[in-house]
């Protein structure tokens, strides 16, 4: 761990969260936080409420009960957009890519809520909006160096293979400059180099900017060497709490990824 | 070569040559051959026209828009009974404005509501706007049929008089709309490929879960979006106008643009142009040249080719290739 680095005070706070859709309950009184820094694991088995415990954060579902706070803030009907606003980024397990566009174009939507300039200056494109838009270039090319995707910035992103599109998820919400990354099983279906390579990228984020992350991930090794917490669920509840070493030897994670014999 | 773009291929081969067929006829002259080719293009002109108001709003929401040949009449009125008060600028001003009005209004009223309901949903409300939009034009303006002049001299132009005997006619309307349409395209591709608005409109015709991740309001870019296809409508209204005169027919002749969109790609702008002159040429040549044909061989009364052309090769297009020859080929991953 990188003296750099130094975990703070809670950022995000998720208290007593209950989400149900009819009568399908996907959370049930999931209560933990997320410091400053710190690269935070949701792990579970299937649909043991991962996911849905993200769109919560990034204000897609709406709980009916609990709050979710983030920097002090909390509020109830957050929609992703506000959610972006405040500056939490994600990505996405099924990928969410512009894909008619460049992979420079999909950075470059990154950078929307920093742009300001009228319409009409854009439109013809000069005094203010032209400013903005080599500003903003200039941030996008750092990510797309730090991503090392230079050959691809012009490619439609459909046509990339799948381990570098999601690069080019994990580079958009980077562009954003979030304080709260939020990724959704950044490894899924990725080989083990293209894993590394995540797993490396995902580090030096949490590292050179210093970006808190929320991540879900299935691959347990992942999980343990990447992230300072982790939080266990299953059937919608929080079953586990603590560093990677703890949750490890917890008896109910244990039982919940094997099963029990009865 | 792709085997699945074979038919496509066949039948563009079918079309082209059915186009130049009648030059093989000795009776065509050249010079009336030219006339009705440019007759052709320039009524496709006007289907593009309308059709890239409706790939616009498809392409950014995923919405079939009904009202589309509703909001062409609803301008051309609005241009026509304000340039009665006011020179005709400042009528396409006022227009202008209300348009964009309009569009704020259905995103409030319309699409905010229903978002998230099915396509077919949202569908029937447009359709509800269509017909609401018609009515409410005729309360507001009257049901006559009313002029707009661009100020243009209004008898045809002859050209080309020393390559083809007697020359060709053009009318300056024509000309004027084939001008503004290439115009409205070029605004357009500019728009939406060189401003960081007009990305934020392509983020949300790809992905809208992605697109308010990185913090795309989608409601605005709804608003955008429905503007510019009213000022769409608002050029084609008045092109449409200066040409028929502004009348509720229009409407009708409006939903000829149904089976343009059909055959350019339902969610392509460019496909739209191309698709409007496909249909636009096609139909003139079949009217003037097969009808005749028709007529002597099978002893046919001939005539109404023009009103159903269209259609039918819409119809043979969504045999080969539904998607249209621009749109988007959807490949779900199951």
């Amino acid at each position: 761990m990188s003296d750099a680095r130094r975990i703070g005070e809670p950022v995000l706070v998720v208290e007593d969260i209950s989400l149900a859709f009819g009568g399908v309950k996907a959370l049930a009184n999931v209560s933990f936080d997320v410091r400053r820094h710190e690269v935070r694991a949701i792990i579970g088995p299937n649909g043991a409420g991962k996911s849905s415990m993200l769109n919560v954060i990034n204000g897609v579902y709406h709980p009916q009960v609990g709050t979710v706070t983030f920097k002090g803030m909390s509020q109830r009907q957050v929609d992703p957009h506000q959610a972006a606003r405040n500056g939490i980024a994600r990505t996405f397990q099924s990928l969410a890519l512009f894909k008619g566009m460049s992979v420079l174009d999909n950075l470059m939507t990154g950078r929307n809520l920093k742009m300001r300039s009228n319409l009409l200056l854009q439109a013809i494109r000069i005094g203010p909006a032209e400013r903005e838009e080599i500003a903003n270039r200039e941030v996008v090319e750092r990510i797309i160096d730090f991503l090392e995707i230079q050959a691809y910035r012009k490619t439609p992103v459909g046509r990339l293979p799948y381990g570098l599109q999601k690069r080019v998820d994990l580079g958009r919400a980077l562009a954003m400059e979030p304080e709260l990354l939020l990724l959704d099983e950044p490894m899924a279906g990725m080989n083990i180099e293209e894993k590394q390579d995540m797993c490396r990228f995902i580090l030096d984020v949490n590292d050179e900017f210093g970006t808190t992350i929320v991540l879900i991930e299935h691959d347990m090794g992942v999980v343990m060497d990447l992230s300072d917490r982790v939080v266990v669920l299953d059937y919608g509840r929080l079953i586990a709490d603590g560093t990677p070493d703890e949750v490890r030897a917890n008896p109910e994670v244990i039982r919940a990824y094997l099963g029990t014999t009865h | 070569m792709n085997k699945k773009n074979l038919p496509v291929i066949v039948l563009l081969a079918a079309l082209a040559i059915g186009t130049l067929l009648p030059l093989l006829e000795k009776s065509t002259q050249p010079g009336f051959y030219v006339e009705v080719v440019l007759g052709g293009l320039m009524s496709g002109v006007l289907y593009s026209l309308v059709a890239m108001g409706f790939a616009l709003i498809f392409k950014a929401s995923g919405v079939f828009n009904f009202a589309q040949g509703a909001m062409v009449l609803f301008a051309a009125l609005c241009i026509a009974r304000i340039a009665e008060h006011v020179p005709l600028w400042a009528a396409l001003g006022a227009t202008l404005v209300i348009m964009t009005a309009f569009a704020w209004l259905i995103e409030r009223v319309v699409l905010r509501p229903l978002v998230n309901q099915e396509g077919i949903v949202l569908f029937m409300a447009t359709l509800g706007v269509a017909f609401f939009l018609d009515g409410f034009g005729q309360t507001v303006w009257g049901s006559d049929i009313y002029t707009i002049d661009l100020g243009l001299a209004k008898e045809p132009m002859l050209i080309l008089e020393n390559v083809f005997a007697g020359g060709i006619l053009v009318n300056r309307d024509d000309l004027v709309a084939a001008a503004l349409a290439a115009l409205l395209l070029l605004a357009l591709a500019l728009f939406f490929q060189k401003t960081a608005t007009g990305r934020a409109l392509r983020a949300v015709a790809d992905d809208h879960q992605a697109a308010q991740s990185v913090g795309i309001p989608l409601n605005r870019i709804w608003v955008i979006v429905w503007a510019v296809a009213g000022v769409v409508a608002m050029v084609a209204g008045t092109v449409w106008g200066a040409k028929l005169g502004v009348q509720f027919s229009l409407q009708d002749v409006a939903l000829k643009a149904l089976p343009v969109v059909i055959l350019g790609g339902l969610t392509s702008v460019p496909g739209a142009i191309v698709g409007g002159l496909i249909v636009g040429l096609g139909e003139k040549i079949a009217e003037v040249f097969l009808s005749p044909i028709l007529v002597k061989t099978f002893d046919l009364a001939g005539g109404g080719i023009e009103n159903w052309f269209a259609y039918v090769l819409a119809l043979l297009f969504l045999l080969v290739r539904p998607e249209g020859l621009f749109g988007e080929r959807h490949i779900d991953r199951v």
